[in-house]
């Protein structure tokens, strides 16, 4: 009942500075392994090209999201107050369209130039909102327990420690030479990282 | 300046170039663990005594002044102010303006300032856009209560309601509704997201318990992977972006308020820049009136150096004088046009009953900071610390004059009123300078009040190519000499 299997994550390997991380990470790439990743306590400049890796496209979704946000503004203002909407059948009566004659500007198309601040606001909101949430599912988090949590020297990720992990499912992991290749290209504490498998 | 340059030595390659060296953002060569250690030292260890000191009669005014002021306006009425029908608009509005001006400087520094890789901001911006948060809190006090019967607030959210009446879209005060708290959500959104990652080295420093925890909650499992970093640093260059426009439109719309209506003193162009240079000039001075005892009380001298205060204080000597040009354009329009409404509304500010307040604000606004032209007062933290009362004061009475002196003397003779505030409008105002204290107060003690992360990102160590530079005996000159002459060819 009680025993609980190990099945390993992977090597992790600590390299002495930022400098050093970013030339392993280039050999790393060049060895062709594709499940790993470098940790450090703070971006470092170009790592991503070092590591092979390509632009985030969290742009795209911000764009369509603020894209959104525009439009819900536009709607929310003209469909309640002018008769921009009028040619859809039965959308007057379900949100009560009530066209407000106010400040002297007119109900049609042309007063569209007073919904900017509320467009550009909720345009804003959206892509901001966009950016919140787009990025937690790139990062595929929130996730609060992860195997590398269980090293005894990864707390120093986020302090002073710069790591490479390369993990068991790679196509190119060997308990052996993945061990000696990190060796070899500077890792120091190489450490077989496990996690308990239910 | 002749002392920051370093002459080259020649090499073979190419001519004598000299290196401009930059002024080091983090003094006393810090290692990456001491600036962990002393940041998270502030929230870790026992606060000091004037923490006490502070937080205690903070909280006590907070809670007199907010709570029992709202007690008071919510079971009375708005009556309890001392607005009359021609003067509707009071402290209320005038501390609204306040507060949300004092949130700008915030924005301004995570944002505006990373988009122009000003690495200087990573010290402060932190504690700038927290101070942004709490700002806006205490700014949304005020339009949420002088609606009267603040149970029917919710007709400001667009929603339809049981009269089928939808908000009047066209109306700047339904305007600043949408960029109020669209500024105080996604102020909100960039400062957790910029927090992450040191909530995670918080975590990661704490024994198992509670507490660990809730810092592990919060840091969502941040593992500092670069694959994480990647994503995550373009998610902070988006929400710079999105932020620059949305501080100057903020404010812009706070003047439209006022520019929208046909109100002598109020009707004019200059609104919307004259607020936004003077939102951040405010908002400046706050960010120094609070940083400077709390870098003193924690010890963050080596992170928080006087470069951060020069350039603070330039800053606000910037914004000041804009503002001091838009009060005397302001001036002169209203003079030189001869509108004679606008004229008379102008003549009462400047000579009216009102002329202290006129005066508080010239003199706060447009005098006191000129002192920064000079390098001793920029570096004399006592009149740093002067000026920016000064100009938290000055700011206040700009707000005042703008709306009472207005407001006090409109087109009938019959409204004509002298506006005076009432105990209560003084009460809710001194308590959300508490509230605003105590939670800053808090802030320091749960939060990391600097940003670790970007702190050390500012380190010369931290440049990949650190080592190949500094390893090497010339320093990478011969490097930079080389790639100097390959443009100038390139260049012909």
């Amino acid at each position: 009942m009680s025993t609980t299997r190990k099945r390993v994550y992977g090597y992790l390997a600590e390299f002495k500075s930022a400098s050093s991380l970013y030339k392993a990470a280039e050999k790393v790439r060049d060895a062709g392994f594709k499940k790993w990743d470098c940790y450090s306590p703070y971006p470092i400049h170009g790592l991503d090209g070092a590591m092979g890796m390509k632009r985030s496209i969290l742009p795209w979704f911000v764009f369509f999201g603020g894209m959104t946000g525009t439009f819900t503004g536009f709607f929310l203002a003209s469909a309640t107050q002018t008769n921009v909407w009028s040619w859809v059948p039965g959308l007057a009566k379900a949100i009560e369209t009530y066209p407000t004659i106010v400040q002297a500007k007119p109900t049609n198309i042309f007063t569209v130039p007073a919904f900017f601040p509320i467009m550009f606001e909720l345009t804003i909101l959206f892509s901001g909102f966009t950016v919140l949430f787009g990025l937690l599912a790139l990062m595929k988090l929130p996730r609060l327990n992860h195997p590398l949590f269980a090293s005894n020297q990864f707390h120093r990720a986020t302090d002073d420690g710069f790591f490479i992990a390369v993990e068991a499912r790679d196509a190119k992991f060997s308990p052996e030479a993945t061990r000696s290749f990190l060796e070899g290209i500077g890792g120091t504490s190489i450490e077989l990282v496990e996690e308990e498998d239910s | 300046m002749a002392h920051a340059t370093t002459n080259a030595p020649e090499t073979h390659k190419g001519p004598k170039l000299p290196v401009l060296e930059r002024e080091k953002l983090i003094l006393n060569g810090r290692s990456y663990h001491w600036i962990t250690d002393r940041i998270c030292g502030v929230l870790e260890n026992k606060q000091p005594a004037i923490w006490w000191m502070l937080f205690i009669p903070s909280a006590i005014i907070a809670l007199i002044g907010v709570v029992g002021g709202l007690t008071i306006l919510v079971s009375t009425g708005v009556g309890v102010w001392g607005m009359t029908n021609t003067v509707f608009w009071g402290w209320d509005i005038t501390n609204f303006v306040f507060w949300i001006g004092i949130g700008h400087a915030g924005t301004l520094i995570s944002a505006i300032l990373f988009l122009t890789r000003q690495n200087w901001r990573t010290s402060i911006n932190r504690a700038a856009e927290a101070m942004t948060i709490f700002a806006v809190m205490c700014a949304g006090i005020f339009p949420a209560f002088h609606v009267g019967r603040v149970w029917f607030a919710w007709f400001l959210a667009p929603v339809p309601n049981a009269n089928a009446v939808w908000q009047n879209f066209k109306s700047p005060l339904l305007w600043d509704v949408f960029a109020v708290s669209t500024y105080f959500t996604i102020s909100l959104i960039f400062w957790y997201l910029g927090m992450v990652p040191d909530l995670a080295t918080i975590r990661d420093r704490c024994k198992p318990g509670l507490r660990k925890l809730l810092y592990g909650i919060f840091s969502i499992g941040w593992r500092g992977g670069n694959r994480q970093w990647s994503h995550y640093e373009m998610a902070y260059l988006l929400l710079a972006a999105l932020s620059t426009p949305l501080v100057l439109s903020v404010h812009s719309v706070v003047s439209f308020d006022f520019a929208t209506s046909v109100v002598p003193g109020w009707h004019t162009t200059i609104f919307p820049p004259y607020f936004v240079a003077g939102a951040i000039f405010g908002g400046f001075a706050m960010v120094l009136t609070i940083m400077i005892p709390a870098r003193f009380i924690y010890g963050l001298q080596d992170m928080i150096t006087m470069k951060h205060i020069d350039n603070m204080a330039k800053i606000i000597l910037l914004t000041g004088t804009i503002v001091g040009y838009a009060y005397l354009m302001e001036l002169f329009v209203a003079f030189y046009s001869g509108a004679q409404y606008e004229a008379a509304a102008f003549k009462y500010r400047l000579v009216g009953p009102y002329w202290w307040a006129y005066l508080a604000m010239m003199s706060c606004n447009v005098l006191s900071p000129q002192i920064f032209w000079f390098k001793w007062a920029r570096e004399n933290l006592w009149v740093v610390m002067g000026v920016c009362m000064c100009v938290n004061v000055g700011m206040w009475f700009e707000r005042f004059v703008i709306i009472v002196t207005t407001l006090a003397r409109m087109f009938l003779p019959g409204d004509w009123a002298y506006y005076k505030a009432s105990p209560v409008e003084i009460m809710l105002f001194v308590g959300t300078i508490g509230m605003f204290l105590a939670l800053f107060l808090l802030f320091l003690r749960f939060l990391p009040c600097i940003n670790i992360a970007e702190v050390k990102w500012t380190l010369p160590e931290s440049d990949p190519h650190f080592d190949d530079i500094h390893d090497h005996p010339d320093h990478g000159v011969v490097k930079e000499a080389a790639y100097q002459q390959e443009l100038a060819q390139a260049k012909h």
